[in-house]
């Protein structure tokens, strides 16, 4: 049996009633031993900050390993549950305290799985922030192999001394490579 | 009317965002290829012209991670939480309704223990947020925000009260139909997601370019809920039956307690 999938919406201007809470972004307490800041801009089309959008991430702990266990919504300090929400401010930054993921697939490349939301985007976008750093397993990549070289570079963090940076660019020379995974639904 | 059109100088009438919307659907219909989810590209809401990607979306297969989602329980969230008519003084003004469904995978099995939020504007088509500059009324005693988690058949439910439709700039006296906002998550990362739910018989659906950037009316049939008696409870509330299939889990979902 193979049903077809709900369509998306967009979030729309209002999600900051529904989304946000307190501590969405903080996977772990800021300036926690190994937290660094995952951040970032959200651009549109001609280069200006989007102020509306909203970022989520969902990865492995350090060691690879997937978390399941609940509590994203009441962190309680101690526990790392893999999933965090940011929306964007006023400049179109937003930003994570987290740990940096290990590969979650031996051999593999770190990466941070991001989805983005925003008014004025119809549908949610699934997207990856790789972790820099490990050349050998990210030349070996099979997505980022299959990519041009400036597209490529879309999708993996600059490291910085307070962490990692991803900017997501919605459209235009810089444009973020977005994903989309085989569900078995056309388009 | 004339004091609505010179504060709204610089927009276009409906009359050319439906003629715009009446020309991608024959496109579409043409075309001949079916599509189930909204144009990223969809030139009548005008919001999305410089927010939607110019490349085509690049197919992946899913990695460990991706096969994974996030885990919620009962720590995350109070059952109260679920009645977006309590926690405020008095009662909300509106009409009340229970809105249930299942949440439900691409094989059709069901997402057990999964968040489901949801948020809304009042009766008024007012929602409690510093942006809506709509001059209708707030509602002391109404937030417009809930959640809860799916039970073990993939049942989630809310008791809320009908959202009113509201008007919005895209064009010349827009209204969006009244609708729920839902957020979804599945089994697996790759089915999250954000939409709309719409209710029956809406004559603005027709004319919102939000519901026709999905141009497939069988499609778009999929965001309206029917109204179902047996969700109805005596001198209480109304019902509307809205279940939610997320896009297709290839992979067998993985039970919490089975990743090392």
């Amino acid at each position: 049996m193979s049903l077809i999938a709900a369509p998306g919406q967009t979030v729309g201007p209002f999600f900051h009633l529904g989304l946000p809470y307190d501590g969405d972004r903080d996977l772990v307490p800021p300036g926690s031993p190994g937290s660094v800041a995952l951040r970032g801009h959200v651009f549109d089309g001609a280069g200006d900050p989007v102020q509306d959008a909203l970022v989520e991430i969902w990865q492995a702990r350090p060691d690879g390993t997937i978390p399941r266990s609940p509590g994203s919504l009441r962190r309680d300090g101690w526990t790392f549950t893999g999933f965090g929400r940011a929306s964007t401010g006023r400049d179109g930054q937003y930003a994570f305290s987290t740990l940096v993921p290990g590969p979650a697939e031996p051999g593999r490349p770190a990466f941070f799985a991001v989805t983005v939301f925003a008014r004025g985007l119809l549908n949610r976008l699934f997207t990856r922030a790789y972790v820099p750093g490990d050349a050998g397993a990210l030349a070996a990549d099979p997505l980022l192999a299959a990519l041009s070289a400036e597209r490529r570079q879309t999708l993996i963090a600059a490291r910085d001394e307070r962490g990692l940076l991803f900017d997501i660019h919605l459209q235009g020379a810089h444009e973020t490579v977005f994903l989309r995974y085989p569900s078995g639904d056309p388009a | 009317m004339s004091s609505t059109v010179t504060s709204a100088l610089d927009l276009e009438p409906q009359s050319l965002i439906s003629s715009e919307i009446a020309a991608i659907e024959s496109g579409y219909r043409r075309a001949g290829a079916r599509e189930t989810q909204p144009r990223l590209d969809y030139p009548p809401y005008r919001s999305s012209r410089l927010r939607h990607p110019g490349n085509d979306l690049f197919e992946v297969d899913p990695e460990a991670i991706e096969r994974a989602a996030p885990c919620f329980g009962h720590r995350d969230v109070d059952p109260l939480d679920a009645d977006l008519t309590i926690g405020h003084p008095g009662e909300p003004i509106g009409e009340r309704i229970t809105v249930a469904g299942r949440v439900v995978g691409g094989d059709g099995r069901p997402v057990r223990g999964q968040l489901v939020e949801i948020w809304q504007a009042n009766a008024a088509g007012r929602y409690a947020h510093q942006r809506d500059q709509h001059p209708a009324p707030l509602d002391p005693n109404f937030t417009g925000t809930g959640r809860c988690l799916t039970d073990g058949d993939g049942w989630y439910r809310f008791q809320t009260i009908k959202p009113g439709p509201y008007p919005w700039r895209n064009h010349v006296n827009a209204w969006r139909p009244a609708h729920l906002h839902f957020s979804v998550f599945g089994t697996c990362f790759t089915q999250r997601l954000v939409t709309q739910m719409y209710f029956p018989g809406d004559p603005l659906v027709a004319l919102d370019p939000i519901c026709q950037s999905i141009v497939d009316d069988r499609a778009r049939g999929r965001l309206v809920a029917v109204y179902d008696h047996s969700l109805t409870s005596h001198e209480w509330a109304t019902g509307y039956r809205w279940d939610i299939v997320l896009a297709g889990a290839r992979e067998t979902p993985v039970e919490p307690g089975d990743a090392a």
